[in-house]
Order: C-alpha cells, then sequence, then structure tokens
C-alpha cells in the first residue's frame, strides 16, 4: 500500500509507536481520526509532546498548527508529563455543593502542588475534573485511575498514601 | 440474524433464566463500582461456586437501580440490599431459601420507588450490559425488528412525532419534526449521531443509560437511521466516562456478531454500522454545531445555523443529532405504541424524564418519573427531603445552562414550559439540591467560573463576556463589590444572552439571572457589608489622620 510507505518514520525507536500507528491505520489515516489519534498517543506514553504531534501531524496530512491547536484545546490532552500517580479531583456542581473544594484544598496544601502540577519527585499529580459522573456519590476522586465515591479529606489522604506506598514497594 | 433467530433466540435465554431457582444482581455501574461492587459480584461468584449452586444460582452484574446513596446495591430475587460489602457474600446466599438479611434490606415500598415510572430505565438493574444475550431475552432490538419487518420510515416518523416525544438533551425539540426534516433532506450520505457528551456538571443519566443498556440506545439510534435514510452512526462519548465507552464498544462489537447491525439487518435491505468517537473534555461540545467539528477531529467550535445539521451536518451531509436518552426512549415507542406513551405526562411535554438528584438531598441518585410531577414531590417524597434537620434553599436544574428554583415555587411541575417559566431550563436532568449553608451568590460565582473556561473563545461577547461577569461576581462575594457592580453584571448578563453565538454564551448569564430574580437580597448582603466595612476603614483613616494632628 502506498500509505503505509509514505507513513513517516516514528520519533523513536519505542515500539509502542505501532499501537498508535495501529489507530491511526484503522482510520485509514485520514485527518478525522486527529483525536482518535492523539488519545492513543496519550494513553501510551501519558502525555503529548511537540515530536509526537509533529508525527501525527505528518501521518494524518494535518498541519503541525492544527494538531497543536486541537490539543491545547481540550482538557483532556496534557502537553507535560503526569506523575506516577494521578489524584483528580472532582469538582463538578454536586461534588462542589457537598464540599469537594476541601479535598482540592487539602490535597494542594498536603503536597505544595496545585492544579495541573506534579510533585518534584515525579510521584503526584493532582488535576481537577469538571464531572465524573459519579454524583450520587459527592464528593469524589480518582486516584489512579480508581473512583473514591463519598469519602472525606482524610480518607482521600489515607488513599494516597497507600497509592504512594505501593509504588515505592515495587 | 433472520427475523425467526431473533425469537428463538430470546425464548431460549428466557429458557435458560427460568432454569435457575435464583437470580443476584449486583449494580456494576460506576457508582457502585467506586465502592467496591466488582469486589462484591466477584466474592458472590466464588461463593456460589463454591458451594456448588453455579446451576441453581445466576449472578449476575447488572445496571443502576438508582439509589446510588446507598450503593453498592444488590438484588436477591425480589429483595433489595443496601450498602453491601463483600463480606455479605455469604449472608447473601444464605438468605437465598430463608428468611432475607435484615441488616441490609432496603424497602422498595419507600417513595423513592414507588413513585417513579420506569420506561426508559425499565431494563437497567435487571439486564447484564455486556451480554448481547441476557438483553434479548429481556426484549432488546424487537423494536428494531418490527420497524424493518413491518413498517416505513414515513411510519416510524409519524408514529415518533405522534408520541410528542421531544429532545430530552436539553432545548426540547420535537423529535419526530426532526426526524422528518432529516428525512427530507436531499443526499445519499446521512449520518445519525448520538450525543452522548454529557458535559453537564452533577447531571449522569446519560453514563447510566450507556453503562447499564447500551444495547437500547444502539437500537433507538438503528431505529432513527432507518427512519431517516442513514447508514452510519456515531456515537460522541466523553473520555471522562470509560466504562461507558468500553460497554459500548462491547455492546457494538457483539451486536456485529450477531448481525444485529452491519450489512442486511434482519434480511432486510437496511445497512447501517456505528462508531464511537471519543470527546476530549470540552463542555461547548454538547452543542450541535460544535460536536460535529469534534468529530471531524477539529477543535470544538460551534458555527452560526443555518444551515442546521439536518441540513448540512458531519461532513456537509445531513445528520441527526440526539441526546442517549432521546434514543433510548425510541424503543418503548416502538413496542408499546404511541398512544401509550403519549398519555403520560402533560399536554406539551410526554413521556417520562430521568433526573439525577444529587446535592444536599437524603437520597441520591437517578430517578425516572412522568412528566408533570410537581417539583414538591420530587425533593420531598422520592428524595426523601433534606438531611441533618436543616432547610431547603434552592434547586439547580439545567446545569450551567439553567438556573435555581426557590422554596416557594416548589409547587410548580416538571416540564419544559414550567420550568422555563420559572427562569431555568429542563436541561438534560440534574437536579442539585441546596440547603440554607448554600450560598447563591456563591453558586452564580461558580458556574461562571465553569462558563468562562469553558467558553471557546470564539465569538467576543461569550469570551469576554463570562469573563468580566466572573470577576464581578468575585468581586461581590468577597465583599468588595459595589451597586455599580451589580448594575454593571445586570447588563452584561442581557448583553451576554442576546450576542452571544451558541447557546453556551446565550445561556451562561442564566444561573446569575435566576440567582438574582429569587436572591437579589443576597448580593445586596454582600454589597452592604462591603461598603460597611469601606466606612469603617475610612472612618479608621480619618481617626488616624485626627490623631496624627493632635500628636503634631
Amino acid at each position: 500500500m502506498s500509505i503505509s510507505a509514505t507513513l513517516p518514520r516514528p520519533p523513536t525507536d519505542d515500539k509502542r509507536w505501532k499501537i498508535v500507528e495501529t489507530t491511526m491505520r484503522r482510520n485509514d489515516f485520514q485527518p478525522d481520526a486527529l483525536i482518535e489519534s492523539l488519545h492513543s498517543v496519550q494513553q501510551t506514553f501519558g502525555f503529548l509532546d511537540i515530536p509526537s504531534m509533529r508525527w501525527v501531524a505528518a501521518a494524518l496530512k494535518v498541519p503541525l498548527s492544527k494538531v497543536y491547536g486541537v490539543a491545547t484545546f481540550y482538557h483532556f490532552f496534557t502537553l507535560k508529563p503526569q506523575g506516577k500517580h494521578v489524584c483528580v479531583v472532582c469538582l463538578g456542581t454536586a461534588c462542589y455543593i457537598k464540599g469537594g473544594r476541601r479535598l482540592f484544598d487539602e490535597v494542594r496544601n498536603r503536597y505544595a502542588i496545585s492544579e495541573g502540577q506534579t510533585t518534584k519527585d515525579g510521584q503526584l499529580s493532582l488535576l481537577v475534573a469538571r464531572c465524573i459522573g459519579a454524583c450520587g456519590l459527592a464528593p469524589t476522586a480518582v486516584v489512579d485511575g480508581k473512583v473514591l465515591g463519598k469519602r472525606s479529606p482524610t480518607e482521600l489522604l489515607s488513599a494516597l498514601d497507600e497509592a504512594l506506598e505501593r509504588k515505592q514497594e515495587s | 440474524m433472520k427475523p425467526e433467530e431473533l425469537t428463538s433466540m430470546m425464548e431460549k435465554a428466557r429458557a435458560d433464566m427460568q432454569a435457575f431457582d435464583h437470580h443476584i444482581n449486583v449494580c456494576t455501574e460506576s457508582g457502585c463500582i467506586s465502592l467496591q461492587s466488582d469486589l462484591l459480584l466477584k466474592t458472590l461468584g466464588d461463593e456460589v461456586k463454591h458451594r456448588g449452586l453455579t446451576e441453581k444460582v445466576c449472578v449476575k452484574g447488572v445496571g443502576c437501580m438508582g439509589l446510588c446513596c446507598n450503593g453498592p446495591l444488590v438484588k436477591a430475587n425480589t429483595t433489595l440490599y443496601q450498602n453491601v460489602k463483600s463480606e455479605h457474600a455469604p449472608a447473601i446466599v444464605d438468605s437465598l431459601s430463608s428468611q432475607p438479611v435484615q441488616e441490609l434490606l432496603c424497602d422498595t415500598q419507600q417513595p423513592f420507588f414507588t413513585r417513579q415510572k420506569l420506561i426508559v430505565r425499565e431494563n437497567s438493574g435487571r439486564v447484564d450490559p455486556e451480554s448481547l444475550i441476557d438483553c434479548i431475552a429481556h426484549g432488546a432490538y424487537q423494536a428494531l425488528l418490527k420497524v424493518l419487518t413491518s413498517m416505513t420510515p414515513q411510519q416510524v416518523i409519524q408514529e415518533i412525532a405522534d408520541s410528542g416525544l421531544r429532545g430530552r438533551g436539553g432545548a426540547g425539540f420535537p423529535t419526530g419534526l426532526k426526524w422528518a426534516t432529516v428525512a427530507k433532506a436531499p443526499g445519499t450520505r446521512k449520518y445519525v449521531i448520538c450525543n452522548g457528551d454529557e458535559g453537564d456538571p452533577g447531571a449522569f443519566m446519560d453514563r447510566s443509560m450507556m453503562e447499564g443498556d447500551p444495547h437500547r440506545v444502539l437500537e433507538g439510534m438503528a431505529i432513527a437511521a432507518y427512519a431517516v435514510g442513514a447508514q452510519q452512526g456515531v456515537i460522541y462519548v466523553r473520555a471522562e466516562y470509560p466504562l461507558a465507552v468500553k460497554r459500548l464498544t462491547k455492546a457494538i462489537n457483539m451486536a456485529h456478531r450477531h448481525d444485529l447491525i452491519g450489512h442486511n439487518i434482519f434480511g432486510t435491505k437496511f445497512d447501517f454500522n456505528v462508531e464511537i468517537r471519543l470527546g476530549a473534555g470540552a463542555f461547548v461540545c454538547g452543542e450541535e454545531t460544535a460536536l460535529i467539528a469534534s468529530v471531524e477531529g477539529k477543535r470544538g467550535l460551534p458555527r452560526p445555523r443555518p444551515p442546521y445539521p439536518a441540513n448540512s451536518g458531519l461532513f456537509g451531509c445531513p445528520t441527526l443529532i440526539n441526546n442517549v436518552e432521546t434514543y433510548a426512549n425510541i424503543a418503548p415507542i416502538i413496542n408499546n405504541g404511541a398512544a401509550s406513551f403519549a398519555q403520560i405526562g402533560t399536554e406539551k411535554s410526554k413521556g417520562t424524564k430521568i433526573f439525577a438528584l444529587t446535592g444536599k438531598i437524603k437520597n441520591t441518585g437517578l430517578i425516572e418519573v412522568p412528566m408533570g410531577i410537581r417539583l414538591k414531590d420530587i425533593i420531598y417524597d422520592i428524595a426523601g427531603g433534606i438531611p441533618d434537620g436543616r432547610a431547603f434553599k434552592a434547586v439547580q436544574t439545567g446545569g450551567p445552562s439553567g438556573g435555581c428554583i426557590p422554596a416557594d415555587m416548589l409547587d410548580i411541575t416538571v416540564d419544559y414550559e414550567s420550568l422555563t417559566k420559572a427562569g431555568s431550563i429542563m436541561g438534560s436532568g440534574g437536579m442539585i439540591v441546596m440547603d440554607e449553608t448554600s450560598n447563591m451568590v456563591d453558586v452564580a460565582r461558580f458556574f461562571m467560573e465553569f462558563c468562562m473556561t469553558e467558553s471557546c473563545g470564539k465569538c467576543v461577547p461569550c469570551r469576554v463576556g463570562t469573563y468580566e461577569m466572573h470577576e464581578l461576581l468575585d468581586r461581590i462575594y468577597e465583599k468588595r463589590g459595589t451597586l455599580d457592580d451589580l448594575q454593571l453584571l445586570k447588563d452584561l448578563c442581557g448583553m451576554v444572552k442576546q450576542t452571544s453565538l451558541c447557546g453556551l454564551g446565550q445561556s451562561a448569564p442564566n444561573p446569575v439571572l435566576s440567582t438574582l430574580r429569587y436572591f437579589e437580597h443576597e448580593y445586596l448582603d454582600l454589597i452592604n457589608q462591603a461598603q460597611a466595612s469601606e466606612a469603617d476603614r475610612n472612618a479608621a483613616a480619618k481617626g488616624e489622620s485626627i490623631k496624627l494632628e493632635v500628636l503634631s
């Protein structure tokens, strides 16, 4: 196929670029697969950097400016590497009314990081969600992909302790 | 699959189901899973296996049963249990052939359950969303079969129009009319899109629908596609709902495998394919033209209408966009007839509506109630009122585009017109209850901050207006505001509402307008306090200078 013949080389020799390539191939390298492809990059590598965006742009034949525009328009995409652990505090309306702000403040104060930041040792990132759809259990947080419902600030902090320790052991 | 195969599959699945003596259903939606119901499901399965009861007891994961605050919920035969933990598994298995476990019992005779009317959610909590066979046993794809084998597209559209169904995404546009417009639009390539970008914080009906009964959504889309003449469907889901994405993907694959979607469905000439597109976190993508831009892989910027998507939508083709709940309403309308649907509700708002109850209220979770129910009945009867002996202050409906309804207006009925008249909107169905401890200026500020950060930036009134309004609200809430600020805020509300390009900007002032309408005294209190402390400061400064004079 001419498409694969003209497919530009991935930014590095990392085999995981194949995963992203599969996503793009499944969509016939059409420009409308841009968001899907960026999801694939972020899921595989944790964030979007310029070399990866440049590669996706070339593969889908989309201007780099457009790729950058999309990557920065949507909240879900991040251009910075995330910490080993990620804590997302939901500040949707239901969680806000039920004290989600307090969860956020406690984590922020303890680890001295604000929204979107990662601790200096690269262990923990703190993010804010608009609503994760578990409003019946407000306030909620997500630690390493696991949703925690009806948590007090102390409970959230101990869940974080647990997550951070787990990694150090392994 | 041939028509008779669906019937025989359904009959076989039903017979298999009846072969079990006992059924245990465990809620495995995001809410209950966050309280470890996935572990509970596994423990119950192991317990049954351990006792050699696998042929007698069927344990399965199901969709939401509604009362999320008391999760995880488990239904063992007809008994509902609440707050169930893994360690309760042996006791629940024991109870199957004896007395129920008293301490876990959940009263199914309480108004929360008895006052609901389940049509859209009839199978939620009963079917295993990850099993096509189980869904078919509960009647999935029967409506599609009926439509494809015995109705013309015009008849389908007429049926939907007769039912009086209106869009459940918020604006309440008549669904039949929308379908007819797309059907009439010239063009051979048409699309149907399911809007699963449930961006309103505090609303999770669509998530529940996609996680708990995904085949019903697919079936509704297929029927719509047949009616309007489309072959391709797109489900646009928020990336924040990974479980919904997983279950929809699985549902699509299974339906494909059994030829319920794909080529020549039920041996007819109808082809229909569906793909999932992930959102990436932008509230504005709930607006239909922005959503289409996002499906096309672009930034989610809305564009002026007309042309409407019905004429020029995805890739310039005629496109039908409906919300998840709207599609979920289609199968029951086809199965039970438009007349039975139109019996429910008020003159202009037919059928039922799903609401997400959250905030300072006793029973939080999902309910499905007939349109026209009094707001008071939802708050005090179904939701059980305000906990901790506090007083009700307001209920917020419609998310950042909606408004707050105060206590003395709770007698209004829940339908599109009444809610709009009260200064709010039906919206997608979030209901956030606030008690006396909530400050309404803070609530308005919260929503304005939301709209400010979610504004896509394309048009100036929204981009700059929401920023300025947020600044003013911030100033008033922080007790630095003046009466001039309040007036400016009011002026900006009107300006942003009238001149913004899309629904986001046009409705962004709503939370401010409705809190000003019912709770202006809270704004004035804060301004008075600001003036008082200003006066104090001036007096103190004056005192200081007098002292200095004396000293000199």
